[in-house]
């Protein structure tokens, strides 16, 4: 069942070290604490099992993204429409772009929030 | 939109992430346009916890613990300040405890709550400490888990669980292997293995290592 022997990199995919990243440096500057965060991604966790989550942590880092997003907007420090905006400016961005160029967020979304 | 009007489509278009990719860019876009993240920083962490920290630090606690009855002392007495001692401390390793096995108890590491670990000497978890089935039943039934992993332990050998929290984290210290009384301390370290540590494991043997 447990793999003990399995040789596993720090992060599986780039954007679990970005959130999990992320997550430091938020607690770091203090936007939230430790407990606080974990016991809101407790909470998520033992969630996410209830409604039929998988038992092998494979969803580890979604549920945790989830948690991110909600405790940031439950702190006012983020909020539903301006994620979603943003997350519709990166599908832009990436729609947009040639292949093997950076994708860069187009600077209008970024000042279009600002204003908004 | 003038690039969209003048772009090519003939091009290959770069393929769309999923959807948790664009929504953690999403998210860090917004926390940086709010000031409330520096994005350098996030990498430095990224690029310390891909790096920098991992197993071989907890190893180095362990092996020093082995060798030097002093700093085992130490080590027992206030985990935090001994592992900071050898450069192992910050990133939330505030309050670290060590839990030194013998041959009356076996000590094994959970956070049933969510994942909670003594990042500066043992790095990120293995996906098996994050599994809700692993957190469930090593509190449960420690004995059966642990034969999961390989590890018989005789049945008047105690096993005490211990539930990390973001207060405080525990570090398994194992029994030091016989017949390493020879080895230095860079050697003992080597015989130190990652779930050695979290306890679902022993130290390797030096023959075997």
């Amino acid at each position: 069942m447990f793999q003990p022997l399995q040789p596993e990199r720090p992060f599986a995919e780039p954007w679990h070290a970005q959130i999990f990243g992320l997550t430091h440096a938020l607690a770091n500057a203090g936007i939230f604490t430790w407990p606080e965060w974990g016991n809101h991604f407790g909470a998520a966790l033992e969630l996410a099992l209830k409604e039929g989550g998988p038992n092998d942590g494979s969803d580890y880092y979604d549920v945790w993204l989830a948690a991110l997003e909600s405790l940031l907007i439950e702190q006012d420090h983020a909020d539903r429409d301006s994620l979603n905006d943003l997350r519709a400016a990166w599908t832009e961005a990436y729609l947009l772009t040639p292949h093997g160029d950076p994708v860069e967020l187009n600077s209008n979304a970024l000042v279009d929030r600002d204003a908004g | 939109m003038t690039k969209k009007d003048h772009h090519d489509h003939d091009h290959a278009h770069t393929l769309l992430p999923s959807d948790p990719v664009l929504r953690a860019k999403a998210l860090e876009t917004l926390l940086v346009g709010k000031g409330l993240v520096d994005p350098a920083a996030v990498d430095a962490i990224v690029d310390t916890f891909s790096n920098d920290i991992g197993p071989r630090n907890g190893a180095h606690v362990v092996a020093r613990s082995w060798s030097d009855p002093d700093y085992r002392a130490r080590l027992l007495a206030d985990g935090t300040a001994a592992m900071a001692e050898l450069g192992y401390s910050g990133m939330q390793g505030e309050h670290m405890v060590a839990v030194e096995n013998s041959d009356q108890v076996h000590n094994v590491v959970v956070c049933t709550l969510c994942s909670c670990y003594p990042w500066p000497v043992l790095g990120l978890p293995p996906v098996w400490f994050k599994s809700p089935e692993y957190r469930a039943r090593v509190v449960r039934e420690p004995r059966a888990v642990l034969s999961e992993f390989g590890l018989e332990l005789p049945d008047d050998v105690e096993i005490r669980v211990w539930d990390s929290t973001a207060e405080i984290r525990y570090l398994v210290v194992p029994q030091r292997p016989a017949g390493c009384e020879a080895l230095d301390e860079a050697a003992l370290a080597d015989l130190v293995t990652r779930d050695s540590m979290i306890g679902t494991g022993v130290a390797m043997n030096p023959e075997t290592s």
